[in-house]
């Protein structure tokens, strides 16, 4: 058994016109030191995502239904008690926007201690001493001061190499990462991102790394998810998602991707934009935006327009649509003829 | 830390100079002070004379530099009501004021702080709703109504028997909705003497009854507003990125509402909440008049009834200068709590 387990997740917003669905059926799994990139539009569903799986979705969120396994313990009806225990010191997480995430009026030495001080019965000289160290590992140029420091006298990428330094005080085994890059400079986003990698990789920390550049995806992990509209649309290695990717959504995020245009002319974008998750296209919910929705007769799909696609395994990818699985079954009965 | 200073003193300087434009040009256009001097039947001549001889007829600028010189000592002449040096008057009156004024202050910071943030933790609780409810009530009874209304039920006491008193039941019953009163509603009673001019009636429990219900009446109206500033400050505190943060890292509850959120939180309100101190000192006009508490605002209401310019003038410059001196008092602790701003006074 995986080390983490999403199966069947289901999160909602209760709103004052009924229940919002931000997650529905989400699946996957991490194993211990495994790198998972979730990857999708602005509004998939990806924080949500990251967000439930310590129970931290504020109101009026709240987990509807599906299981969270970690390490043999259910954690979706797990109590604030239990939850605390994980938080931070097995499972920890890294923000957004490191100029909000940490707290303006407590030094970085509070920040850090009072984290350590959480879940290990220790003195504040070992924990400061920890603090130290960690600081030391994210490189961060004279320590030493900035235990003493506030927030607003370091700059964005050192705060954030704070947080990582946060992150990894407890030597979790897992780091959930959601989009830690996008608030920075472009100039100190790879620099950032190597770290992450490299002390993911020198400690065996698992990595959910939730980010919506697909370059960092296929540098960074080995394993991804596609996200369309509270949905998982595609899983798989990330080598061969991104290298041959089966769902038309995939397509054309990859596509879109700035070196896929020809030089000179306009970036290939996906038509349209996503729908709102209080209004969802019904069947398929890509279908407006999907350039396969037609099949060989140039008739738009009854299943796509109806039925919600289930997953079907292509290789060592699971997509989620209709087209693909009619490929699929056409290939398997090419494949009995062959042998018969 | 000294630039601050610095910097607030010319501050401090700048409102006292405005404050004292306008108190000199009441001074110099209400009432005419020859006609508070002297009867009647002085001659025309006489006064003119009187006028010449007390430099009323100089020119504006040179009578308000006059003014100001004598200010900058403490020296606004004489009252009419009093007839001893206004300064006098009021060091005689500021010390029922101020022990008014802290004993309102102690309360709001007392009670606000534990309410809002109790009904921002907790926002639909029944008890928070309670409070928010009553805090709107508060917020908008007129301070003389409250105080009317306090001193009706605790220091007069009512008889209120709407249930049969022969029965065991009916007799509770009307002996719970019934108040004794006897809380004392008039004046400071017997405060003991410290020093100079100064009575206190912190020393004794005795004393202190008789600040209850002005305290409370005085009250009445800025701690809601205290109440309601704290829940929403922070509210929106506990929706920020780093609460949320601080929660991913397993902090327990308990310490980001107090360690992570409740700093965060006063910060804004000591800033409006020491400004609001601040006009508590004005605002005891209407609460010592109802309680007859002889400081500062019944003497004011007075000399205003009798025309006493000097007195009012110089009520004016001393509320002014508390003004300052509170809002000065505030930036500093602001910028010893608050780490993001340097003692400079602009954030580094
Ligand atoms: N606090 C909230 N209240 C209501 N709906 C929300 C809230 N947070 C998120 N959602 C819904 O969840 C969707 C996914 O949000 P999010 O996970 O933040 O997207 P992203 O993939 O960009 O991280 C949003 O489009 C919105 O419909
Ligand atoms: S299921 Fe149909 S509409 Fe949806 S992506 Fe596949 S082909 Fe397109
Ligand atoms: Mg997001």
């Amino acid at each position: 058994m995986a080390l983490l387990e999403v199966n069947n997740l289901d999160v909602r917003f209760a709103l004052r016109g009924g229940d919002v669905r931000a997650l529905r059926d989400v699946c996957f799994s991490l194993d211990r030191g495994e790198r998972l990139g979730i990857v999708g539009e602005s509004g998939a569903g990806k924080s949500v995502a990251a967000f439930s799986l310590l129970n931290l979705i504020a109101k009026p969120g709240y987990i509807a239904g599906g299981s969270i396994t970690f390490d043999g313990e259910e954690l979706s009806g797990m109590k604030d008690r239990g939850l605390r225990r994980i938080r931070g010191n097995r499972i920890s997480m890294i923000f957004q926007d490191p100029m909000m995430t940490l707290n303006p009026v407590l030094s970085i030495g509070e920040q850090m201690v009072e984290c350590l001080k959480a879940h290990r019965r220790i003195s504040t000289r070992e924990a400061r001493a920890i603090s130290l160290h960690k600081l030391n590992q994210v490189q961060i140029p004279s320590p030493e001061t900035r235990l003493d420091q506030y927030p607003h006298e370091l700059s964005g990428g050192m705060r954030q190499r704070v947080i990582i330094a946060i992150a990894l005080l407890l030597d979790p085994d897992i780091i959930i990462a959601d989009e830690p890059t996008t608030a920075l400079d472009v100039t100190i986003q790879a620099e950032i991102m190597d770290l992450l990698l490299e002390l993911c990789e020198k400690h065996n920390v698992g990595l959910v790394l939730i980010t919506h550049d697909l370059g960092v995806v296929s540098q960074v992990t080995q394993r991804m998810l596609v996200m369309y509209a509270g949905r998982v649309i595609e899983q798989g290695p990330t080598r061969e998602i991104i290298n041959d990717p089966q769902h038309p959504y995939t397509q054309g995020l990859i596509n879109a991707l700035p070196q896929m245009a020809t030089p000179g002319s306009r970036l290939n974008q996906i038509p349209g934009s996503m729908p709102s998750l209080s209004n969802l296209p019904s069947g398929c919910a890509f279908h407006p935006r999907c350039g396969f929705v037609n099949d060989a007769n140039g008739e738009p799909r009854k299943a796509c327009l109806d039925k919600v696609p289930g997953f079907v395994d292509s290789g060592n990818c699971r997509v989620a649509c209709h087209m693909v699985a009619e490929l699929v079954n056409q290939q398997q009965r090419d494949s009995r003829e062959e042998i018969l | 830390m000294i630039a601050f200073l610095i910097k607030r003193l010319f501050h401090a300087f700048l409102v006292m100079f405005v404050i004292s434009v306008i108190s000199f040009a009441i001074q110099d256009n209400l009432g005419d002070p020859i006609q508070q001097m002297v009867g009647q039947s002085v001659p025309e001549s006489e006064r003119a004379e009187l006028r010449e001889e007390l430099g009323l007829n100089d020119p504006f600028f040179v009578q308000y530099l006059r003014f100001a010189k004598n200010a900058a000592q403490f020296d606004f002449g004489y009252s009419y009501i009093f007839n001893e040096p206004t300064t006098q008057v009021i060091m005689r009156h500021l010390p029922a004021t101020l022990e008014l004024v802290a004993a309102t202050t102690f309360l709001i910071v007392l009670l606000s702080v534990p309410i809002g943030v109790y009904s921002a933790i907790k926002p639909r609780a029944w008890l928070s709703r309670a409070f928010m409810g009553v805090s709107i009530v508060g917020i908008s009874i007129p301070v003389f109504l409250t105080a009317i209304v306090l001193i009706q039920l605790f220091a007069i006491g009512v008889d209120f028997t709407p249930f049969p008193a022969d029965t065991a039941w009916g007799a509770w019953l009307n002996d719970l909705l019934s108040t004794d009163g006897g809380m004392p509603a008039y004046g400071r009673g017997n405060p003991v003497h410290v020093f100079g001019t100064w009575d206190t009636n912190f020393s004794s429990l005795e004393g202190l009854t008789y600040l209850v219900l002005p305290a409370i009446s005085l009250a009445s109206i800025m701690l809601p507003l205290f109440i309601r500033l704290i829940r929403a400050e922070m509210l929106e505190v506990l929706q920020s990125e780093y609460v949320k943060f601080a929660r991913a890292k397993g902090i327990s509850l308990r310490r980001i509402y107090f360690v992570h959120a409740l700093k965060n939180t006063m910060l804004p309100v000591i800033t409006v909440g020491g400004v609001q101190i601040g006009t508590l000192v004005a605002y005891t006009i209407l609460t010592e008049t109802v309680f007859q508490w002889p400081g500062m605002g019944l003497m004011f209401l007075d000399a205003i009834e009798r025309s006493d310019i000097p007195l009012i003038v110089t009520y004016l410059m001393i509320v002014g200068l508390i003004f300052v001196i509170t809002n000065t008092l505030v930036d500093l602790i602001y910028g010893l709590v608050n780490p993001t701003v340097k003692l400079t006074g602009k954030p580094a």
